[in-house]
């Protein structure tokens, strides 16, 4: 080893330390815990090797929910979300009076906190022995009648989620589709114009392809972040989530921990391992699908 | 189909919250480009061409005046219903498809009865590309390309529809000296091979003369001059014109005109009757120099340039406006490179006259007729 290698290793070791320590040991531990059967936590120890608590856990109809939800939750929203931050952002991008402010306007609930925006979709759509709510006084306009969004049925409940979470998200999406918008040159555009290219023909031929790396990177930070929800369903529900019938996998994995039923750290462990099971597959087959598609381009261009 | 601009005005509002009123970019433009040939809208950066360009292709449209295709008002006509076909600066080829499917774009966009079948338009494609040679390029995708194909790719795209005008923005200034060379004369053979009506915009005068039938010289906005690249070059209209033309540039002395002779730094120079007297611009092209022991002009020589073919004398004059002015020469051996100075008679039919204003030339003697 020369000098400069050595001196790289140096330079390196704070790092290496550090993510060893809180990133990479953790990691492995969790790993370990997931097949360490019957750990006792206070104690620190544990019966035997093997698949058990994977069994468990995928036999407990708590996770099996979980997993549903989340998988409901996954579908509808990234699809969803980055349609509607598409629309927006292109509708932004072709207005010039006002979109300063309507690009502040659309950003606001990325700043803003979310158990507080949680709180006050709870208010929205909440029905209390006082009031309906304000969703609910909206619906009755339309002669729909009154529907408990919060402690109602499994849909409706659902559906304030699933609302929730895409506003929650869309904001950063506008921004980077805006941002990846602008960088289109408009050399291409003026292009169409002599050639006479329809509007649709130059969104869907020229600028959806242009910017298609960048969707491509959202939908599968979308796919994640999505996967991962938990706080939203605590902002909405409460923490009680299992009795609610919301749960979320990572909310599953909190519970065990922590929760009412809390202190299986060998559970939470093995469904914290299916969920990075779950997220790798769905990331594989993501990047699959449009290194495929673009014949490689946009693979590359992530 | 020739195109006759026709006092043709473009003002754009003024940039920046001090600014105010509006910047004119083209001012009261009026030429006609003859039908089937090329022409070179010339002029220096910012003078209004690429602008001019761009409301004839339907880019922009004009704050007054009219566009003419032969009888045909096409002022406020949309782009794709002109019949042009545009080749941009950067080429602008869609970098997510295939050569060919650059190519087939434009004509997918037609609709109805004018739309081609899928062979025709694919038939039509490869003809575009033969024009041009790129017919083994037809699945690669833009960044694969060289530079020089790229452009002969947008050639072909632009001319796929069989336009009644091309259009070509720099065509050249993206490409290294070599490549320019030879892809300037690509444009030429093109355009005589199709004959079509044919507009390019450079800001290269060498690039410009070489290959138009005919040049168009504009300034600020304003037209300073038309005509074949020769005509413009023997007979410059302003002293902005004769700067502008010419490799090297010509040589401008402040003269004086009294009694039918010019003089420069109050020597007798050159005999130029019928010119008025007063203070003037004399410009000498650097071929305008013929070496003689007991010519009027007295330059200090600097140095001897041998090019091969010619030869380059760069000298001193005191009335010379810049450093140093330039003769070239047909051989070194003409003059004596071992003396400190060199005596010159001048060309008449190579030397212009011009007010101080440089706006007016001075015309004399019979070859120089108004």
């Amino acid at each position: 080893m020369d000098r400069n290698t050595k001196k790289a290793w140096l330079y390196l070791l704070p790092s290496i330390v550090l993510l060893g320590a809180f990133l990479v040991y953790p990691l492995l531990d969790v790993a370990v815990y997931s097949v360490e059967e019957c750990f006792n936590f206070a104690s620190q120890t544990y019966q035997g090797v093997g698949l058990y608590n994977y069994a468990y856990v995928l036999h407990d109809p708590y996770f099996l929910q979980a997993v549903q939800n989340t998988f409901v939750l996954v579908a509808i929203t990234v699809p969803l979300s980055t349609v509607l931050a598409l629309v927006i952002s292109t509708a932004l991008s072709s207005i010039r009076p006002l979109r300063q402010l309507y690009q502040t306007i659309y950003f606001l609930p990325y700043v803003t906190n979310t158990l507080a925006v949680g709180l006050v979709f709870m208010v929205l759509f909440q029905r209390t022995e006082y009031t309906d709510g304000l969703v609910n006084l909206m619906l009755s306009w339309f002669g729909a009648g009154p529907i408990d969004f919060i402690n109602g049925p499994h849909w409706a409940k659902m559906f304030v989620l699933c609302f929730y979470t895409i506003w929650v998200v869309l904001p950063f999406k506008i921004l980077v589709l805006t941002s990846a918008l602008a960088s289109v040159n408009d050399e291409y555009y003026k292009a169409a114009r002599v050639d006479g290219t329809s509007r649709t023909r130059i969104f869907f031929r020229i600028t959806l392809p242009m910017i298609s790396p960048m969707i491509v990177y959202l939908v599968i930070t979308g796919f994640i972040g999505a996967f991962k929800a938990y706080s939203d369903a605590v902002a909405l529900f409460g923490t009680d989530l299992n009795a609610a019938g919301m749960n979320t996998i990572v909310g599953y994995v909190y519970d065990m921990l922590y929760g009412d039923s809390g202190g299986y750290p060998s559970y939470a462990s093995a469904a914290a391992i299916l969920l990075f099971v779950i997220v790798l597959t769905i990331t594989c087959i993501n990047l699959l699908v449009t290194r495929r598609r673009d014949g490689g381009e946009g693979g590359a261009a992530l | 189909m020739n195109i006759q601009l026709q006092n043709l005005t473009k003002r754009f509002p003024a940039r920046g919250k001090k600014a105010k009123g509006e910047v004119t970019a083209v001012q009261d433009l009026t030429f006609t480009v003859p039908d089937g040939k090329l022409v070179g809208l010339l002029g220096p950066s910012g003078c209004g061409k690429s602008t001019t360009l761009n409301m004839i292709c339907g880019l922009e449209t004009p704050t007054a005046g009219r566009i003419l295709f032969g009888e045909e008002d096409v002022t406020n006509l949309p782009p794709e219903l002109r019949g042009v076909g545009m080749v941009f600066q950067n080429y602008a080829l869609y970098p997510h498809l295939t050569v060919l499917q650059n190519i087939l774009f434009p004509l997918e966009n037609l609709k109805g009865d004018q739309r081609p079948t899928r062979a025709q338009m694919r038939e039509k494609a490869l003809q575009a590309a033969q024009l041009v040679q790129i017919e083994d390029l037809l699945d690669r995708r833009p960044r694969e390309l060289s530079g020089g194909q790229q452009q002969r790719v947008a050639i072909a795209r632009a001319l796929v529809k069989t336009p009644r005008v091309l259009l070509l923005d720099e065509p050249l200034s993206n490409l290294d000296a070599r490549l320019r060379l030879q892809t300037r004369e690509e444009i030429c053979k093109i355009q005589k091979t199709t004959g079509i009506t044919t507009l390019f915009v450079t800001h290269d005068q060498e690039e410009a003369m070489s290959i138009s039938d005919f040049i168009v010289v504009m300034k600020d906005g304003v037209l300073m001059q038309q005509g074949a690249p020769q005509q413009v070059y023997d007979d410059p209209a302003n002293l902005f014109v004769a700067k502008f033309l010419g490799t090297p540039p010509i040589n401008v002395f402040a003269g004086e005109v009294k009694d039918g002779m010019l003089l420069l730094a109050g020597q007798k120079a050159l005999a130029v009757p019928g010119a008025p007297d007063g203070d003037v611009w004399a410009g000498v092209r650097p071929e305008g120099f013929v070496p003689d022991p007991e010519g009027p002009v007295a330059c200090g020589l600097s140095r001897v340039e041998v090019l091969g073919r010619d030869a380059s004398i760069v000298c001193t004059h005191p009335a010379c406006q810049g450093d140093t002015l330039r003769v070239i020469l047909r051989s070194e051996h003409e003059v004596d490179g071992a003396q400190g100075s060199v005596r010159f008679a001048l060309r008449p039919e190579k030397t212009f006259l011009f007010d101080r204003s440089g706006e007016q030339r001075l015309r004399f003697g019979a070859g120089q007729g108004a």
